[in-house]
């Protein structure tokens, strides 16, 4: 699946070809620069049905299970705030993190792990993923991540479109995985509204909505939206022609914004007659990002038009919170870290289309390495988000090679706070700090290695993966009674 | 290595030798800084590769003349010799990219610039995709720089093209081996219906017609209805008599045995390519000494083909007794880099690191038949062997020192040149 889900008529091939790439996303934001609280929401409002006017619709239902106090000790803990602790207990109370220090106490009823030998880190975040989306198996009929039939699809949300019983979910939490970010694909220059969710097996899509976390909207720069409406002769064909229809939708968006704050106004001040703006779905989003309620998630690699997209966010008055890919985010790290946009980027994806030719493994290091540049690890990949960790630690290997030294409790920002701050939800997870969701992962090992593995996974202090119990836990329906289920062990 | 009863496509490969041989080699000496002079690798922990080898610590490496002279503790450098400490680091044989189209695309998604499927709409056994290789490709530095020595030029099936995509073969990152095509790879299963009228029980029909054309030249037809070219009908009559291997792209279980099966019938030598499933099959891959080429990390019902795909798939398979060869299943240039990580993974979840290790290294040098010359080290041997900085499956791990085709390899890309310059740009505060 990953970058090689059909943009538009791919090739059949035996490997599954792929327009793919083209289609994927992009994401966040700093705390600093982040335009809106993270619980601001489209919410309340005056019932005429508007984004503004009602409680926002689709609201979360997740909740986390009661579950017992869990003391962590004396392991190996990267904090996800910088810090690296040796031989310390992490505690797990009512859903935080209770205490993270040296010989804490056990209350009665709490469940001990043995952590000496492990490491412990917070639960990773995938900023980029089309799971449920891009769900498998990858048949036709699960093609949801692209509405591909317009350049501005901001009217549809990516929430709309998750397959909860993708047996991705489970394999991504095996990796460490407890938040992650569904993006629509890249087809289009607006391509949607992306969800943050819990990784937690569910039957709707709601019970793993992550509460309160803004909503994304995902932009798509260069090959994919130009290729795809550039092979139906239609606007755009050019990255000349991209531009122009991004700067006519957010034109029409500024319009929009302002006919319904001067009708808000007429009404607020007891006007008769004030007739609400008619609706319109996807100028709604792109208000949102206006007001800063929405956070631009924006696929783009190049960097010349990484620069041309801040310049136009610039002229609307809105935020980038992440590019994503962003394979030449190393040629403008300084301009992204002054203008506190994050990168999103891989490892060692390269040379699949002519944008991504320039990719280079450092590329994480270098973003890393600009006073107050925000480097994050995705993997728009079925197979890469189990394994996140794994790509960081190629930052590592590549960063010694240039002389750079990178140490663990640093790199794996990269995939834990980082991720969370460009997603909004910095204040509740992405870090081991007391107050926190205890989303944490418990390593068998060091989690820059290729030989380590998740040994527990815990999602708000319940236990959602424990490797020595594998037969009990959850797989999604649709691996039931399948006679070629492979099973959990060797 | 060249298959000599093969006349026409000997003279096609030695028109390549000619067409590219000469001035690869002079713009390797240039811009690789290869060098003859003797190297000598002291104090390191050396993986032969030879089956049922242990690691040898302390151990030197003599390279002279571009080959491996001798292999022992305590060998001395000979006059003018580069002597590298390894401080008990690995060195190994250089690894296998997989089944890949590096040289045959400069990027994806672009027509002009890959050539690794054809699409004319006939079955044409006879396409060569390494008539298309470019040794100067850039994903040939990339990865050789990175350890990657050996890769399998692979054509793809493509809409508009036919379940047998072609003859690949074997080839040196370093651009100056010579190519003999040796396999012929042939889709199966369901990602290949549309290229079999919409069905797989199509795809043995197709391929029994293909054979008995091949062993029938001269079966006159009423009309003639053939599937194949007269060259068409000779490339394959000349892998049946044991001048190739076919290599059967294929994962369902199922549709595993019917290929083995049909393989027996038609005494084919035949390997497994993808194989999401064949751990099911596992016993009869072994008995029938059928090795099988699979990507560990998929583990995912990516289709009705894949559903029973598992990360114990390599360990099962190891355990079973079948040979085990670890490639992407992408053949995307990039994920050639991947198949050390692959091999890590699948130790992670059972595979013996011995097994793991042979999976990207010997055993896919033997099947493709370069096993004299990748995959394994020995003294008489042209020098492939790779200094690592630790262990070769983990990630964290690179590539120190690469010596290639007899020649110690520059360390330099475009990659690394553009890394240089914008990260000095950054260190300066005057990036753009």
């Amino acid at each position: 699946m990953n970058r090689r889900h059909p943009a538009t008529n791919g090739t059949a091939t035996a490997w599954g070809i792929c327009l793919a790439l083209l289609l994927t996303a992009c994401t966040p934001t700093t705390t600093a620069q982040r335009p809106a609280k993270p619980d601001a929401r489209p919410a309340t409002g005056s019932g005429d049905g508007t984004a503004t006017a009602k409680a926002a619709p689709f609201p979360s239902t997740y909740r986390a299970p009661e579950s017992a106090p869990v003391l962590i000790s004396g392991a190996t803990v990267l904090t996800g705030t910088g810090e690296r602790l040796d031989g310390a207990d992490v505690l797990l109370r009512e859903g935080k993190i209770a205490a993270v220090g040296r010989g804490l106490a056990a209350a009665p009823g709490t469940v001990v792990v043995d952590g000496r030998g492990k490491w412990v880190t917070p639960g990773v975040i995938d900023i980029h993923s089309h799971l449920g989306v891009y769900p498998s198996p990858g048949v036709d009929a699960h093609s949801d991540g692209n509405e591909a039939t317009a350049p501005n699809t901001a009217n549809v949300w990516a929430e709309h479109s998750v397959w909860p019983q993708d047996p991705g979910f489970e394999a991504a939490l095996e990796g460490g995985v407890t938040t992650l970010h569904v993006l629509p694909g890249s087809a289009n220059l607006f391509g949607g509204r992306s969800v943050t969710l819990k990784n937690v097996p569910a039957v709707t899509y709601q019970a793993m909505k992550f509460p309160d976390a803004p909503q994304g909207l995902k932009m798509a720069c260069g090959e994919n939206p130009k290729r795809v409406y550039g092979n139906r002769r239609t606007l755009p064909s050019t990255r000349m022609g991209n531009v122009a229809s991004w700067r006519q939708s957010w034109s029409e968006a500024v319009e929009y914004q302002r006919d319904w704050t001067q009708f808000e106004a007429r009404r607020a001040s007891g006007a008769k007659d004030v007739r609400a703006p008619k609706r319109d779905l996807r100028m709604e989003t792109l208000a949102a990002v206006l007001r800063g309620e929405v956070l631009v998630q924006n696929h783009c690699y190049r960097a010349d038009e990484m620069a041309i997209v801040l310049d136009m966010a610039k002229e609307f008055g809105y935020k980038v919170s992440t590019f994503h890919h962003a394979t030449e985010a190393y040629k403008i790290a300084d301009l992204l870290a002054e203008q506190g946009v994050c990168a999103a980027v891989w490892a060692d994806w390269w040379g699949f289309k002519m944008e991504s030719y320039d990719a280079i493994p450092e590329n994480m290091v270098i973003v890393d390495a600009a006073k107050g540049g925000c480097a994050i690890v995705h993997s728009d990949s079925d197979e890469g988000i189990q394994r996140l960790n794994q790509e960081a630690a190629k930052g590592i290997a590549a960063a010694a090679r240039a002389g750079i030294s990178i140490k663990p409790e640093h790199a794996v920002r990269w995939i834990t706070q980082n991720p969370a701050r460009a997603l909004g939800i910095a204040d509740r997870t992405g870090t081991l700090e007391v107050g926190k969701a205890a989303d944490v992962v418990v390593w068998n090992g060091d989690p820059f290695s290729v030989y380590a593995l998740a040994e527990k996974v815990f999602v708000d202090g319940a236990t959602r993966f424990d490797r020595s119990a594998r037969r009990m836990l959850p797989e999604s329906d649709f691996m039931l009674g399948q006679p070629a289920a492979p099973g959990v062990s060797p | 290595m060249i298959r000599p009863n093969l006349a026409a496509t000997l003279v096609a490969a030695v028109a390549t030798l000619a067409t590219f041989a000469a001035p690869t080699a002079r713009a390797d000496d240039a811009a690789a800084g290869g060098e003859r002079t003797a190297l000598l690798i002291r104090n390191a922990t050396v993986h032969t590769g030879v089956a049922g080898a242990a690691p040898s610590p302390g151990t030197d490496v003599l390279v002279q003349g571009g080959r491996i002279a001798a292999i022992g503790k305590g060998l001395a450098a000979p006059a003018g010799a580069r002597v590298v400490d390894a401080k008990g680091r690995p060195v190994t044989p250089g690894v296998f990219g997989g089944l890949t189209r590096i040289g045959l695309e400069e990027i994806g998604l672009d027509s002009a610039n890959g050539d690794h499927s054809q699409r004319l709409g006939q079955m044409r056994p006879e396409f060569d995709v390494t008539q298309a290789w470019n040794p100067d490709a850039q994903s040939l530095v990339v990865h050789r720089m990175n350890g990657v020595t050996f890769t399998v030029l692979t054509p793809g099936s493509a809409a508009g093209g036919s379940i047998v995509a072609g003859q690949g073969a074997p080839a040196s990152l370093v651009g100056r081996e010579a190519l003999a095509p040796r396999a012929m790879f042939i889709d199966l299963g369901g990602d290949a219906n549309d290229l079999s009228g919409g069905s797989r029980a199509a795809q043995f029909m197709l391929l029994r017609q293909a054979l008995v054309e091949a062993r029938a030249p001269n079966l006159v037809m009423v009309h003639d209805e053939r599937l194949l070219s007269p060259s068409g009908r000779q490339v394959l009559l000349e892998f049946l008599k044991g001048g190739g291997i076919f290599v059967f792209d294929v994962d369902r279980a199922v549709d595993i045995r019917r290929a083995v099966e049909f393989a027996q019938q038609e005494k084919m030598r035949v390997v497994i390519r993808g194989g999401a499933e064949a751990w099911r099959v596992a016993p009869e891959l072994a008995a029938a000494r059928i090795p099988v080429i699979i990507d560990p990390l998929e583990n995912l019902p990516s289709s009705f083909d894949a559903v029973g795909a598992t990360m114990y798939n390599a360990a099962r398979l190891h355990a079973a007794g079948v040979t085990v060869v670890i490639s992407m299943r992408s053949p995307d240039i990039d994920d050639a880099g991947k198949t050390r990580q692959a091999a890590g993974n699948a130790v992670a979840h059972g595979l013996p690191w011995a097994a793991a290790f042979a999976a990207i290294t010997r055993i896919p040098a033997e099947i493709f038949g370069v096993g004299d010359r990748f995959g394994t080290l020995a003294p008489g041997r042209v020098a492939d062997l790779v200094l690592w900085s630790g262990d070769p499956l983990e990630v964290s791990s690179v590539a120190e020192l690469v010596v290639a085709d007899g020649q110690v390899q520059s360390g330099v890309s475009r990659h690394t040149l553009l890394r240089d310059r914008y990260l000095e740009r950054v260190r300066r505060g005057e990036a753009r």
